[in-house]
């Protein structure tokens, strides 16, 4: 029964904490404005190589990604050869002819000619595919193509 | 009665939800970063080929092991945009005005008639054929700006090369006449069109 406890003349003070909501929402918004969610899960290794003559991609017209690369890990029953993904499934070649139509169903009409097929290569897979693939193409005559590249320099390309 | 205040909410969690989505969001994003190196295809349609001078054609092949053949010789990809611009350049016949090369008579004729083909195989690596693309987009950048640089100041574009135009025709917050540099890009294209054609 000590009423005259000393007290403590303790520490520091506790540092307030109320505007931390603040700060965490700050960059809440900072990234909810500059997130773009992934338009589709790969199941493919997916690794782009780089050059330096690029050119933006204009998103101002429509685009449609073909992916290909090899099955990356939990799918190699599929095999280790590159193969071609088409939203969100693996496809065969007969299929992006398909795959193309479809994707120009849900387009305004206007907007048709002006599709552009991002390839989404990975650095590894060979030309076979992307040649059969490029062929594909040209028989449902959706012309523009834009191979998918990161920014860098060629020499790292071959490491 | 005496108004009794409402209880204030606790807000001690307020951050605990913010860090939640915060963390939801962090995961999906994917900062944006498509660019690339844009490619038309021919039609399908069979069109007789126009006869074309051998010397015209530059060729460029590249084997299943990633080997680059560049008229018959052997070359290294640091070597083929120096090359491809040399082959464009040449201006044999002298009707160019605007070249700089050396008029051998061998080589092409002008920039307008000279075309690259690329031949690859199925076994070539995505990488390898990439880096060529680039490569060779790069030989008619490399003209393209030279050419830009020349005539530029006396259309009202200062300082600005072919690259530095395109962006600027691109970018909404350019001052200056876009009809102009419209036209003075087109120009430029026409002077240096970019024929490359891909054997299958």
């Amino acid at each position: 029964m000590s009423k005259f406890k000393k007290k403590k003349d303790g520490g520091l003070p506790a540092i307030s904490t109320a505007s931390l909501p603040d700060i965490v929402f700050m960059l809440l918004f900072f990234f909810m404005v500059a997130t773009v969610m992934r338009e589709n899960s790969l199941k493919i290794q997916n690794s782009l190589p780089v050059a330096n003559q690029v050119e933006k991609l204009d998103k101002k017209n429509p685009v449609s990604y073909i992916y290909m690369g090899k099955p990356s890990s939990g799918y190699e029953k599929f095999g280790t050869e590159a193969r071609i993904q088409l939203n969100d499934q693996f496809a065969a070649l007969t299929d992006v002819s398909a795959f193309i139509s479809a994707e120009r169903s849900a387009l305004r009409e206007e907007l048709i000619p002006f599709l552009t097929v991002a390839l989404k290569v990975d650095r590894e897979a060979n030309m076979g595919i992307v040649g059969d693939v490029k062929q594909e193409l040209r028989k449902v005559n959706a012309l523009k193509i834009n191979y998918t590249t990161g920014i860098g320099d060629v020499e790292t390309n071959f490491n | 009665m005496a108004k009794r205040s409402a209880p204030e909410v606790n807000a001690g969690s307020m951050a605990d939800i913010a860090f939640l989505l915060l963390i939801f969001f962090l995961v999906t994003t994917t900062i944006e970063k498509d660019s690339g190196i844009n490619r038309k295809l021919p039609p399908m349609e069979e069109i007789d080929p126009p006869i074309i001078k051998q010397k015209n054609i530059f060729t460029v092949l590249l084997n299943g092991k990633d080997q680059l053949l560049v008229e018959d010789e052997l070359m290294e990809v640091a070597d083929l945009r120096d090359a491809a611009v040399e082959f464009l350049d040449n201006n044999g016949d002298e009707t160019c005005d605007y070249c700089q090369g050396n008029k051998d008579p061998r080589s092409s004729d002008n920039p307008d008639k000279a075309i690259i083909s690329l031949k690859n195989e199925r076994e070539t690596s995505y990488a390898a054929y990439i880096s060529v693309q680039n490569e060779l987009v790069a030989a008619y950048n490399v003209l393209r700006n030279r050419r830009a640089l020349e005539i530029g100041p006396r259309r009202g574009f200062r300082d600005m090369n072919f690259t530095q135009m395109q962006r600027n025709y691109k970018d909404a917050r350019f001052v200056g006449n876009k009809e102009k540099l419209k036209a003075l890009i087109d120009q430029i294209k026409l002077e240096f069109p970019q024929k490359l054609s891909e054997v299958q």
